[in-house]
């Protein structure tokens, strides 16, 4: 039983925190939040030189993967600052699955430039009909020659604009919530048939709904059985968003005691009445549970056993959101007025905040989730 | 950074598990699985069997006798404990006055309590509390004043829990009406033999006397059972707060707990189906549970930063608060499984009348009753809204 992390672990989330708050501080990332792409590829090849996108790669391809306390870090960085650029979707989620997936050539051809940030990849996974569900897929695909055609509708694709490469699931067989079937294609964005509607999501992020109409994809891995490496893919992507919402947490709860320190009424700092008071301190207990589970997370996202993995993810999500929820929530209205304006940091945390309590699945989903493998454990 | 306990920890928590097992007794284990009243001789019988073993002060020092684990082997020792239906051993001689005396007491006061607390010869008791001083603890009214070799005590002590079974009773005591609240007060160790010491129980909402008034008329206390120094009191109070807040968050308890609930709500039937296959009873059984889990790392992640040689903080408070609400949901949720079954207020299995029925399966038999005396968890040892006072000034800066 050891909480304290190793030297270089510690000196590597220290500098990702000094790089954040040097480079990406609000009114720099309010310019980013601006702009037309709405993500900076300056910020995101300095991410890619102090090597914040190979945490996942494998050793062979020059990365540091498994690095669970490196990604760890980087998350909770990530989230105090708000990030905009794609380091889940890309060097989490899409990385992990070329890795699991991928042909010995794939990972050699694909990895490096991700790696390198001259590439990125997102998952194009949930559709319009799935929700939380990892298994409905209805996009189909059909082969044709070596390559194959893809048809069919994938909804709030994060950072899908600013994608070169989609890897979509699609099903070549089996029914809509079948597990087996279902296979991985790598999509070229900008290829024929692949037709994007972008949008920003509530807390700023470049996404877009995709429309597949005879898509040409190439395929990831073996026909029909990337279900178990999308599911894997998708846990170490939750675990990432778990310790993220700490990091977003953390940032509410200190502004929200920075401004009830110097804000004054009745002659005196508003943090000085108990009933606030008493509020900020269930907010640093959401906080501190929230971090708990994060290391739990981050510990059991790889995890063998799909029942011991599926009870501590979904735990922490469960706690996460509800702490996302209760400490978003508290820090806007203890901002009173101010925290419902665009010009304070804690309301772009809110809106981070909501958005991270529904990412991955929501609390309700989670708790479903929880009682379902804790059943199947206890036989009941 | 790695959450799963090394070899050696397994390899105690093994040796812990098999001690247990051979070692409590059938009925002392029944009464504590089955959360039904353990009694005096309980207690003190355990307290014998592991100070035999060497156990007997597992938070303890070896300096002073005691088992020298580290917290984290300690933690593992009450998870196992509680897991395995051992009484809880008694706070107020091992956390609470031990300490103070390891610390603060001198040589021959050391020599005098300390073995007697881990032989389970001395029953300690508390005395804190008073009718006009609970939260504001610093107002306390008892006076010991200096008379010819010793001090003469008067006043009113509240909320003594087990008081009745106490031979001994360290108290807060005002020295110096003069002073500042807090400069005044000193640690004293009272004889409850004394004369003058009167002792009142209190019946509680569940019908139990757990809890004690106990009063001082002109009691004589040698001078030789003060502790550190005079009007120096509330720093050694403080110091004991901090120690008796570590271990309050009750992980292990609770584990222990939140699988009887589970045991009950799988045999109590709704529509003629186990209620924890109830989607919306077993959502909230699950909330607890997972709560549960995220303590436990949040108790372990203080427990290592103690271990790291950092004092205990203000976590401690956290540590309450969390705890002793879910203590409290876990009663509730088990009062709830039973449903109108729980309502009937019977003390014990022992109070069962030979030969009379009842309709009610055992396990109902205190859950009504453990969820009334459960409130007591955010009030006492400094109320959650103390806690969160500490908090807000200690973490937060506030």
């Amino acid at each position: 039983m050891r909480f304290s992390p190793t030297p270089e672990q510690q000196q590597l989330g220290d500098m990702v925190q000094r790089f954040f708050a040097e480079q990406y501080g609000f009114g720099a990332r309010r310019k980013i939040l601006d702009s037309r792409e709405g993500w900076s590829r300056e910020i995101w090849t300095k991410m890619a030189e102090l090597g914040l996108l190979s945490l996942q790669v494998p050793e062979e391809q020059g990365g540091l993967s498994p690095a669970v306390v490196e990604t760890l870090f980087t998350a909770t960085a990530t989230g105090r600052a708000m990030l905009l650029e794609p380091w889940i979707s890309s060097a989490v989620i899409a990385t992990v699955l070329i890795r699991e997936l991928g042909s010995a050539q794939q990972r050699e051809e694909m990895l490096a430039p991700l790696a390198a940030g001259e590439r990125i990849a997102v998952p194009a996974h949930f559709e319009p009909l799935s929700r939380y569900d990892l298994r409905r897929v209805a996009t189909s695909a059909r082969r044709s020659g070596r390559n194959w055609t893809l048809r069919g509708r994938k909804s709030v694709v994060l950072h899908a604009p600013a994608a070169d490469l989609l890897l979509v699931s699609a099903r070549s067989s089996g029914a809509a919530d079948e597990i087996s079937g279902i296979s991985l294609f790598a999509v070229p964005r900008e290829g024929p048939g692949v037709a994007l509607s972008p949008y920003r999501t509530l807390d700023g992020v470049c996404a877009a709904d995709v429309e597949l109409s005879d898509a040409s994809g190439t395929l990831v891995g073996v026909e029909g059985a990337a279900f178990p490496a999308i599911a894997s893919a998708f846990d170490q992507g939750l675990a990432a968003r778990c310790a993220e919402a700490v990091g977003a947490l953390q940032a509410a709860l200190d502004a929200t005691v920075e401004y009830t320190k110097t804000r004054q009424q009745f002659g005196v700092p508003i943090g000085t009445f108990q009933a606030l008071q008493h509020r900020m301190a269930d907010m640093l207990i959401h906080v501190e549970q929230a971090r708990s589970m994060s290391y739990l997370a981050a510990m059991r996202a790889a995890d063998p056993s799909a029942r011991e993995r599926r009870r501590a993810l979904s735990a922490a999500k469960v706690v996460i959101g509800n702490a996302c929820r209760f400490v978003g929530q508290e820090a806007v209205q203890l901002h009173g007025g101010m925290g419902v304006t665009d010009e304070t940091a804690v309301s772009h945390l809110f809106r981070r905040l909501t958005a991270l309590e529904m990412a991955l699945g929501d609390t309700a989903h989670h708790l479903e989730q929880f009682v379902a493998a804790t059943a199947l454990a206890e036989g009941t | 950074m790695d959450l799963s306990f090394t070899g050696e920890e397994l390899a105690f928590r093994e040796e812990v598990r098999a001690f247990l097992e051979a070692s409590v007794p059938a009925e002392t284990r029944r009464a504590v699985l089955e959360g039904l009243e353990v009694s005096r001789d309980d207690t003190v019988r355990w307290q014998q069997i592991l100070h035999r073993r060497g156990w007997g002060g597992p938070n303890w020092p070896k300096e002073f006798a005691g088992t020298g684990w580290d917290p984290v082997r300690q933690y593992i020792f009450e998870e196992e404990s509680a897991a395995a239906g051992a009484p809880r051993l008694l706070p107020f001689g091992l956390k609470m006055v031990g300490p103070v005396i390891m610390r603060f007491g001198n040589a021959a006061q050391q020599k005098r309590f300390l073995p007697r607390i881990l032989s389970g010869e001395d029953w300690w008791a508390q005395g804190y509390s008073e009718p006009g001083s609970g939260s504001d603890l610093a107002s306390l009214k008892t006076r010991a004043d200096r008379r010819d070799g010793h001090y003469l005590v008067n006043g009113q002590k509240t909320w003594i829990t087990l008081a009745q079974h106490a031979n001994w009773i360290f108290c807060l005591v005002r020295t110096d009406p003069a002073v500042k609240k807090q400069a005044g007060i000193s640690f004293l160790l009272v004889d409850m033999k004394s004369r003058g010491v009167t002792v009142r129980p209190i019946t509680l909402l569940d019908g139990s006397q757990e809890v004690n008034e106990v009063w001082f008329e002109d009691v004589e206390v040698p001078f030789e059972n003060l502790v550190g120094d005079e009007n120096s009191g509330w720093t050694y109070a403080k110091f004991l707060l901090g120690h008796e807040r570590t271990n309050i968050a009750g992980v292990g308890a609770s584990k222990r707990e939140l699988a009887r609930l589970k045991r009950i709500a799988s045999e109590e039937r709704k529509d003629g189906k186990p209620l924890l296959a109830d989607p919306g009873f077993a959502a909230r059984v699950a909330q607890v549970e997972i709560d549960l889990m995220a303590l436990e790392i949040t108790n372990l992640r203080v427990l290592a930063a103690e271990a790291d040689r950092r004092a205990p903080g203000a976590e401690a408070s956290l540590l309450k608060i969390k705890g002793t609400q879910i203590q409290q949901a876990i009663s509730e949720l088990m009062m709830h499984a039973a449903g109108p079954l729980a309502l009937p207020l019977r003390r014990g299995a022992t109070e069962d009348v030979p030969g009379a029925r009842s309709a009610a399966p055992s396990h109902a038999a205190r859950l009504g009753a453990t969820y009334l005396n459960l409130r007591k968890t955010s009030i006492y040892g400094g109320s959650n809204e103390i806690q969160k006072n500490i908090i807000a000034q200690t973490i937060l800066g506030l």
